[in-house]
Parts: structure tokens; C-alpha cells; sequence
């Protein structure tokens, strides 16, 4: 197709623009972080850090020991994602692969689970776990996590696994591959993709929860990250940097993980539209 | 033949143009004899999804028929008091209120998000490779930032001192906003928990409508340009009915999602003034656990879910259509 100059410059200067919308938030917090505090404190904006200080990010590690709540946050967030990857893999093949009663029932089901508000039902989540004796505890939150994130996974795996052709796994089981095999060494490369585009999902989620552990993990051992950086704002209020500076170590993990899934699924993207 | 995108808006289309099911035969033989194994295989998910939310839900039923405070929750006490809390809530003025503005609120911001989340699709598939990474990382980035972390930003950009939001407003001339406080108003705190919405909701919605132009054959272009038509004409007859899945999916999880949205809310400005930006989730956690009235909050949360339940009711039934027509 044939484009006029005209036609190109529109759209290129668009994107530009948005670009610059869209990077804005996230450029200011970075910049923000590093910029010494009169820069901060100026009557003009300072657009570029051309000082650079670590002072704000000395100011965050050393508050209310960071990196307890950093592990708290990592741990949950990794076995919640990894543990409803697994059990979603199950439940996909189940509902992408076989014909059985009760199969729309299931699907609604998990569409109906990814509706629940949590947030309005943390009071009786909080009085299970007191009963259960659990408060203050890692694993009630693991548990939670798995299960919030864990209808979306699998309609969305779902997706995925429908995707890989079955002609593959029954090819690799007639050359005598064992069922389980066949998955390993067919299917799972072909999922992979998919698996890391779904888990994206999962670690927004978790990494962002912030109800549900304020209500059931009063003790700040227990605690993740959202909780660390709320309270961080309210002890340093008007200190940008240093809350700048937080927020930077609290999105960092996150964003760095979705730039580099970002070509992976990117790369999952056109390989299943060159296959449609 | 599915279409492999990063999201669950794939559904639509990937059901629609998935391989048409094998001939009955060798359909039967791999689908059919497989027994129990699907139920085995969904148990794990069905076990722990009904523990972990399916009694939280009916817990949470049964709370909103007691009189609980702080008292009977530290004493486990259990009073009953019959539908006492769906008298009160449905009763006073605040809920009625409370769930127009939500309802408003929604429509506001899955429209913006709609509309301008398609757009920038329709725009990153007319894009080179080059400029569409450029805005795919930005949009990209915009996605993942953790909301408590892109609430403290949004604090920073719109301050009242030194925030950049006001300077610029400031600089283009309207000079009472130098030093505007965006939390002092029921409006201004909306408009900028909306902005930060709009801000990290388009991309999902962008990235995906991408995904599915890439889908659409180029001969269906070639076609439809040597019928001799033009860009709107190419853009209707071709491209729309191929995203309109899409779109009626998204739409679907961004109403879901605004709705829900709860510490974009609540971290903002804690639902002020005066309570005046409280939306449905973040009034039953406000009511519950800010002011203990807990059975209160559990009567709010059921409400809320069944206004939830009837906002989606009609996509449900589309999409169990959909499904039933697909197996």
C-alpha cells in the first residue's frame, strides 16, 4: 500500500506524543528520585536529574527495614503466580482439550470468580484467617493470591493451549513418546510463551494487592511492598524525593519484568498471526 | 490457526476462528474416552477456588444478617439481627447515591478508556516497526506500574506546590491553577483518579486491539482497496468486524475492572472530600473496616456484587452464548 508523506507524518507524530504521555509518569518518578532537593523544591521544573543524588534512595532503604517487606512481597507474589500457572495448566487442558458435562459450567465459573470484588470482602477473609488461626502468616496470603489470579489465568491459558495443534502431540506419541513426555517436550515449548504472557497478569496482581493484606497482616514482619510505600508516604508526606524513591524500588522488579516478557509475547504475538 | 495474544480478550476471537472442530470420529475417539480425567484435572482449581472463595462469599452473606462491631468480632459473638443491615443501607441516602456515582464513574472511564485504547491500536498497526516498539514500551511501562506506586506519582504530578500538572497549566495561561489543590473538590480529585485510570488502562486495551489487526489477512486490504474503497469504507467492512470480539470482551473486563477499582481510589485522596469520591468497593471497605460496622460492610459488599452482577449480566449471556455455540 501506497502512502502519502502526508499519511506518515501524522500517525509518526501521534505516536510521538503519546510516547511522551504515556512514559511521563514513570520518567518523572525516576527523575524525581535522583534530583537533589532544591531541584525538587523549584519554582520551574528541573526536567533532568543533572545532579544526581542517591541521598532519597539512602532515605528509603533505611526506612522501617525495606527489604523484609521487599522478600515478603517477592516470596508471595513468585509461589502465588507459580502455584496457579500449574494448577491453571491443569484446569486449561481440561476445558481447551476435552469435551465434558458440566464444561460451560466451568467456564462460567472462573468468570464469575474473576468478578469477586475482594476488596469488599475482606472482612470475612479476615475472620476465616483469625479462625484458622493464620493472621500475621505468609501462606494465607499465598493462598489468596493463587486463588484471585487464578480465574483469569485460566481463561486465558486456555486460549493458548487451544492454540498448540493436537496433531503435534498425537505425532510425538505414535514416534512412542509417553503422554507425559509428549507434553514435555512438545507442548511445553509451545506454551511457553503463553505461560509468561498469562503470568504477567499474576504478578500485576499480586505485586499490587494492597486490601486484603492491610486488613489480615496487622504486623509489619508479615507485610508486602504496597502496604511499605503507603506507609512510607504518610511518615515523609511532602518529601518527593524520598517517596519518589520509593516508588521507584517498588516498581522496578515489576516494570523490568514486563520489558523483557514484553519481547517474548511479542514474539508469541506474530507467531500466531503468521500461523492465522 | 488461534490467534496467541497476551490476554484473555483473545477468547472471543480465538473461539471464532479456531480450526473447525476435527470430523466427528476422530473427535470422539480423543475427546470422549477421556472419562474422568478432565474432572481430575479441573479439581485442584475447582477445590481451592471454592475453599478460598466460595466461603468468604458465603461467610460474608451470612455476616451481613448480624449485628458485628468491634465487640462481638473480638468476643466471637454472633447476634443476629434479621435484615436489620439491608434496612439501614438500602434505608439511608449515602448507598443509592454512592452507587449512581459508581455507575457514572464507570461508564465515564470504560468510555475513555474504550475509545482511546482503540485508537492507539488502530495507530500501532499503522505504525513502522520502529516508532511501534517506541510507543509499545512506553504503553508498556504505563501497564506494569504498580497502582500504590502510580498513585504516589499522580500525588506528585498534581501537588499543590511544585507539581508539574499546575506549572504547565500555569505557563499555557491559566494562572489561577499555580497552586490548585486537586484534592479539595469532589471534581477535580474524580478527574484525576481518571486520568491515572485512563493512563494505565489504555495499554491493555491498545496492545490487545494491535494483536488482533494482525490477525486480519492483508488480502481482505488488497481486496477491499481494489473494490475501490476508502479508508473509512476499508475500516468498517473489514477491520471492524474482525475487532469487534475484541472489543466486546474488553469492554466487558474493563467494566469489571473500573468497577472493582479499589486502591486507585482509596490511595488517591481515601475516598474524600468528605467522602464525595467514594465509589461502591471502597464505600463497603470505609463503612466495614474504616468505621467497624462490619455487618454493615458485609450487606454493602452483597449489594455491591449484585449490582456488579447485574451491570455484567448481559455480557455473561453473550459470552455463554458464544461458549455454547463453541462446544
Amino acid at each position: 500500500m501506497k502512502r502519502s508523506l502526508f499519511g506518515r507524518f501524522w500517525p509518526n507524530a501521534t505516536a510521538l506524543v503519546l510516547f511522551a504521555l504515556f512514559l511521563f509518569p514513570v520518567y518523572w518518578m525516576f527523575a524525581t528520585s535522583f534530583k537533589p532537593r532544591g531541584d525538587i523544591l523549584s519554582d520551574d521544573p528541573v526536567w533532568f536529574p543533572v545532579d544526581p543524588t542517591f541521598e532519597h534512595y539512602r532515605t528509603a532503604f533505611d526506612a522501617d527495614n525495606f527489604w523484609n517487606f521487599w522478600q515478603n512481597s517477592l516470596t508471595v507474589t513468585l509461589l502465588a503466580v507459580g502455584c496457579s500457572l500449574l494448577i491453571a495448566l491443569f484446569a486449561s487442558f481440561a476445558i481447551a482439550r476435552m469435551r465434558f458435562r458440566g464444561r460451560t459450567g466451568v467456564i462460567l465459573l472462573f468468570m464469575f470468580a474473576q468478578m469477586a470484588p475482594w476488596e469488599v470482602m475482606v472482612i470475612s477473609v479476615y475472620m476465616l484467617v483469625r479462625d484458622a488461626d493464620m493472621l500475621n502468616s505468609l501462606v494465607p496470603l499465598t493462598l489468596f493470591y493463587t486463588v484471585m489470579v487464578l480465574p483469569l489465568t485460566i481463561l486465558t491459558l486456555r486460549t493458548y493451549v487451544a492454540a498448540v495443534p493436537k496433531d503435534l502431540e498425537e505425532a510425538a506419541m505414535v514416534d512412542g513418546a509417553t503422554r507425559t513426555q509428549a507434553f514435555r517436550k512438545v507442548i511445553f515449548p509451545l506454551l511457553a510463551p503463553g505461560l509468561m504472557a498469562t503470568s504477567l497478569f499474576g504478578f500485576i496482581t499480586a505485586w499490587n494487592e494492597f486490601a486484603l493484606v492491610l486488613v489480615v497482616n496487622k504486623e509489619a514482619e508479615a507485610q508486602t511492598l504496597p502496604l511499605w510505600l503507603s506507609q512510607f508516604q504518610t511518615n515523609f508526606g511532602d518529601d518527593w524525593g524520598a517517596t519518589m524513591a520509593a516508588a521507584s524500588l517498588f516498581s522496578l522488579p515489576i516494570l523490568l519484568l514486563f520489558l523483557y516478557l514484553q519481547r517474548k509475547v511479542t514474539a508469541g504475538l506474530t507467531a500466531g498471526a503468521v500461523k492465522g | 490457526m488461534t490467534v496467541q495474544t497476551p490476554g484473555p480478550a483473545a477468547e472471543k476471537v480465538a473461539g471464532r476462528t479456531r480450526t473447525p472442530s476435527p470430523p466427528p470420529g476422530r473427535h470422539r475417539k480423543s475427546q470422549v474416552s477421556a472419562g474422568a480425567l478432565p474432572y481430575l484435572l479441573l479439581l485442584p482449581a475447582l477445590a481451592i477456588t471454592a475453599i478460598l472463595l466460595g466461603w468468604p462469599l458465603v461467610k460474608n452473606v451470612i455476616l451481613s444478617f448480624q449485628q458485628l462491631g468491634m465487640k462481638e468480632l473480638i468476643q466471637h459473638l454472633t447476634v443476629w439481627n434479621g435484615v436489620d443491615n439491608y434496612t439501614d443501607v438500602l434505608g439511608g441516602e449515602d448507598f443509592w447515591r454512592v452507587t449512581l456515582r459508581t455507575m457514572i464513574f464507570t461508564a465515564v472511564n470504560v468510555a475513555l478508556i474504550m475509545l482511546f485504547g482503540t485508537l492507539i491500536g488502530l495507530l500501532l498497526a499503522r505504525l513502522g516497526r520502529k516508532m511501534r516498539l517506541t510507543l509499545l514500551m512506553a504503553l508498556v511501562l504505563a501497564w506494569a506500574m504498580p497502582i500504590i506506586a502510580a498513585t504516589t506519582v499522580y500525588q506528585w504530578l498534581f501537588a499543590e506546590r511544585y507539581g508539574v500538572v499546575n506549572w504547565v497549566l500555569d505557563k499555557l495561561g491559566w494562572h489561577s491553577m499555580a497552586d490548585y489543590s486537586w484534592t479539595s473538590s469532589q471534581f477535580s480529585t474524580f478527574f484525576v483518579i481518571t486520568v491515572m485510570l485512563v493512563w494505565t488502562s489504555i495499554p491493555f486495551v491498545a496492545i490487545n486491539l494491535y494483536a488482533a489487526t494482525t490477525t486480519i489477512a492483508k488480502e481482505l486490504y488488497e481486496a477491499a482497496s481494489l473494490d475501490g474503497a476508502g479508508g473509512w469504507r476499508t475500516f468498517s467492512s473489514v477491520t471492524l468486524p474482525f475487532i469487534k470480539p475484541f472489543l466486546f470482551v474488553t469492554t466487558f473486563l474493563e467494566i469489571i475492572w473500573i468497577f472493582k477499582a479499589f486502591p486507585h481510589v482509596y490511595a488517591i485522596n481515601g475516598g474524600g472530600p468528605d467522602r464525595l469520591t467514594e465509589t461502591l468497593p471502597v464505600y463497603a471497605f470505609v463503612e466495614g473496616v474504616g468505621n467497624q460496622h462490619y455487618g454493615m460492610g458485609a450487606a454493602i459488599s452483597v449489594l455491591t456484587i449484585l449490582v456488579l452482577l447485574g451491570m455484567t449480566s448481559y455480557y455473561i449471556r453473550m459470552v455463554l452464548k458464544q461458549e455454547r455455540e463453541d462446544s
